[in-house]
């Protein structure tokens, strides 16, 4: 071996065990909250909005007050690539750090993270995706869904459709297309779509696109032009939702009956369709625009200040404000936990207290700077979603604004259905573990 | 069932032509893109016996490659001359770092170091344009926008995107092009030659290095040429990549070396793949667009094992 080969492989050696040294280390005296993200693949489009989000508020709690409760936040993020694979490389690879909760922004992730969360005492945080039914606290202690489940949001839409149409009786005959990722974050609504079509007798015409189709999805909007349902719902992530608006535009849809999920709020999925685009329409459930004291906060300390990897142009988008009030409910969940256990530095199973005790009211929300920024939300030892009204935002060619109040998702028909799906998940993966963690409240 | 299968499927043809027309449309036109797509396979495949793993990337590669030129302010066309010299200059490297010091290896060496340069190319290219989705920048390039609609009678109704055009004249034009360019000029003529037989070719003093140079380059053009067409259906994205491999039954089908074969492959599974999805997916709840391509490459298959157009190879031991 000549010094040629010895220096090339000394290099070598250094340049690979050098992320090993530079990770974040977790200090005794900090609370340690790893961010499962992707900014790389084929979902990094809407991905990269809400890893900044997220990473930008607790940056902005570390800058302005010192982290929470006197304790800073050591975040670390872990590229996940939208793959399950290597969601669960992540997971294994940073809950020994003392990980408080995992907040894995993939339904297949959370799946699979689910059965682990009980055995590792770390609580998974899926806000708003993930499985409906763990919004049934006394099955699922560990895993929230707060603010509000899939199944939630699809009767939300049901229930719009019902109120342009004249009332939930007018639904009868009616055909409803539904167009969604053919993975498990699309197929999550379908239970409770097929049980609204039943009762109110609507007609339910499934479209699913395939990942690797996401970009080629012709086929899927001729079968919508020959079947001409009356409206069409999408549940689209990453590069599905600019092509859907897209091909909505070119078959000539009428975009003002084309209503999506709140995945599909990103500034360029409705963008992609321009000005033809003008009355799509999705759900969502945080602020829209800047004009919030908190943001102002993270433009001023983080962005601004170059601490943070996100483009000033999207600062403030509907996908980067959802990965805002992502972390505020980790960092109002770590305040809440800290108050219950009077402990500053957390454990998993503080986390999963704080969790538990959520009540981020309006007048906390107002404390906050973000006063408007969300509906005021609690959690419960029984309902771990809570079931919360989202609004319904319409594009006007140009931008996002906000085309209905709050709507009170139909909890009446969905509650029982929750708890028969978590009955269901429990006995098809028994032993599944029966409650044992008191309740906070 | 029978009568589901056999008979109304064309009952519905009949019954709305306009409707029978669009997917007829839409079909040639992903054909297109598919062989678009295939073409660029194809290139690399003739010249070096190899499967080029890279051109799903090189088409997101070279479409963000443009686009990120234009975010920086240089004017589109322009952007278009600078991405065909990047192009160039990563057919150049390639050839440099990758295939010199491989020759007379094993094609399955080769396929590897094709995998290995996609990888190389998804890391550099979101290093270098982030991973967010970026808008095509089809009206800078003067490429048509709108759509004319063919109305008939009470509800019948045609559309047909002006983009869609564009994409099939220019895959018609870079066909022909490609078509000249082996058959008739010298170094077509010497491509040939170094797919037949590498050491024959270099006994004869045609430079395998320059050859491989041009051939990489060439597949770059296509792929730039892919990009912008499928950018502009959609988005330049890493999603695209994924895509690519809508050319894997258009190259079972048409063959690994003819270019001919990779249109009528293409113009075959975009037509099967719409007409079947359309008509006959409903009998079995939809959705068997993604691998009925491969059924019927593989149907194909049963009858010429070399495809439509390829080599028929026998080697004798």
């Amino acid at each position: 071996m000549n010094f040629r080969a010895i220096a090339l492989g000394t290099a070598l050696s250094l340049t690979l065990a050098a992320p090993f040294g530079a990770g974040v280390a977790q200090a005794e005296d900090s609370n340690y909250v790893p961010l499962l993200t992707y900014r790389t693949g084929a979902f990094a489009g809407s991905g990269i909005h809400i890893a900044n989000g997220m990473n930008d508020y607790l940056k902005m709690l570390n800058e302005r007050d010192g982290g929470i409760g006197g304790v800073k936040i050591a975040i670390e993020e872990c590229e996940t690539g939208y793959d399950s694979q290597k969601g669960i490389e992540c997971y294994e690879a940073t809950k020994g750090k003392g990980a408080l909760v995992y907040n894995p922004y993939s339904t297949g992730i959370t799946l699979q993270v689910i059965p682990k969360a009980a055995v590792d005492k770390i609580p998974v945080l899926s806000m708003g995706y993930g499985l409906s039914a763990a919004a049934v606290g006394n099955t699922f202690p560990w895993v929230y869904n707060v603010p509000v489940t899939y199944w939630d949001g699809a009767s939300v839409i049901i229930k719009y459709i019902a109120e342009q149409e004249g009332g939930l009786d007018k639904l009868k005959g009616k055909k409803i297309g539904y167009i969604f990722l053919d993975a498990g974050f699309g197929r999550e609504p379908i239970p409770l779509l097929e049980q609204l079509a039943k009762d109110y007798g609507f007609e339910l015409v499934q479209y699913p696109v395939p990942a690797k189709e996401m970009q080629n999805q012709s086929s899927q909007w001729l079968n919508i032009r020959r079947d001409r349902p009356d409206y069409m719902v999408m549940w689209g992530w990453g590069a599905m939702n600019p092509t859907a608006v897209k091909e909505a535009v070119k078959t000539r849809f009428p975009m003002e009956k084309f209503i999506a999920a709140w995945w599909s709020a990103g500034e360029e999925d409705a963008g992609a369709g321009g000005e033809a685009a003008k009355g799509f329409k999705t759900l969502n459930f945080s602020g829209v625009g800047t004009d919030f004291k908190a943001l102002g906060d993270i433009k001023k300390l983080v962005v601004d200040a170059g601490k943070s990897q996100t483009n000033p142009e999207t600062f403030g988008g509907a996908l980067y404000n959802r990965g805002v009030l992502n972390s505020v409910i980790i960092a109002e969940a770590i305040r809440t936990a800290q108050e219950k256990t009077g402990k500053k530095v957390l454990t998993g199973e503080d986390m999963r207290i704080g969790l538990e005790a959520l009540n981020l009211t309006e007048a906390r929300l107002q404390e906050i700077g973000l006063a408007g920024f969300a509906h005021p939300m609690k959690v419960t030892c029984e309902d771990h979603a809570g079931s919360h009204p989202v609004f319904i935002q319409e594009w006007d060619g140009k931008k996002w604004v906000k085309a209905t109040d709050w709507i009170e998702p139909m909890k009446e028909q969905v509650r029982p259905l929750l708890e028969a799906a978590a009955k269901d998940y429990a006995e098809k993966n028994a032993p599944w573990p029966a409650r044992t963690e008191a309740c906070p409240n | 069932m029978l009568y589901d299968i056999l008979v109304s499927p064309f009952v519905q043809m009949a019954e709305q032509p306009d409707f029978l027309i669009q997917v007829l449309w839409e079909g040639f036109v992903s054909g297109i893109l598919y062989a678009l797509i295939a073409l660029g396979f194809v290139l690399i495949f003739k010249a070096s016996g190899v499967f080029n793993f890279a051109q799903g990337i090189m088409v997101v590669f070279a479409g963000l490659t443009l686009v990120g030129l234009h975010e920086q302010g240089i004017p589109a066309f322009v952007a278009l001359i600078l991405t065909i010299g990047v192009m160039g200059v990563l057919a150049y490297g390639i050839e440099r770092v990758v295939m010199r010091p491989l020759v007379n290896q094993p094609d399955i060496i080769l396929l590897m170091a094709t995998i290995g340069l996609t990888y190389f190319l998804i890391g550099f290219g979101e290093f270098v344009f982030g991973g967010e989705p970026k808008r095509m920048i089809t009206e800078e390039l003067w490429l048509p926008t709108g759509s004319t609609a063919f109305e008939f009678g009470e509800r019948g109704l045609v559309v047909l995107q002006h983009i869609d055009i564009a994409a099939a004249v220019i895959a018609i034009l870079m066909v022909s092009g490609l078509a000249l360019f082996f058959n008739k000029t010298r170094i077509g003529r010497a491509l040939r030659a170094v797919a037949d037989d590498h050491q024959a070719a270099l006994s004869v003093g045609i430079s395998l290095n320059q050859i491989w140079a041009i051939v990489w380059f060439a597949a770059g053009i296509v792929a730039l040429a892919t990009g912008i067409m499928w950018g502009a259906r959609s988005d330049v994205s890493f999603a695209l990549e994924i895509v690519a491999f809508k050319a894997l039954p258009v190259l079972i089908l048409g063959g690994f070396t003819s270019v001919p074969g990779a249109i009528i492959g293409g113009l075959i599974i975009g037509f099967g793949e719409k007409l079947g999805e359309i008509y006959w997916g409903p009998l079995v709840g939809g959705g068997i667009e993604s691998w009925l391509a491969y059924i019927i490459a593989l149907i194909f298959l049963l009858f010429r094992p070399q495809g439509l157009f390829g080599e028929r190879i026998i080697e004798r031991v």
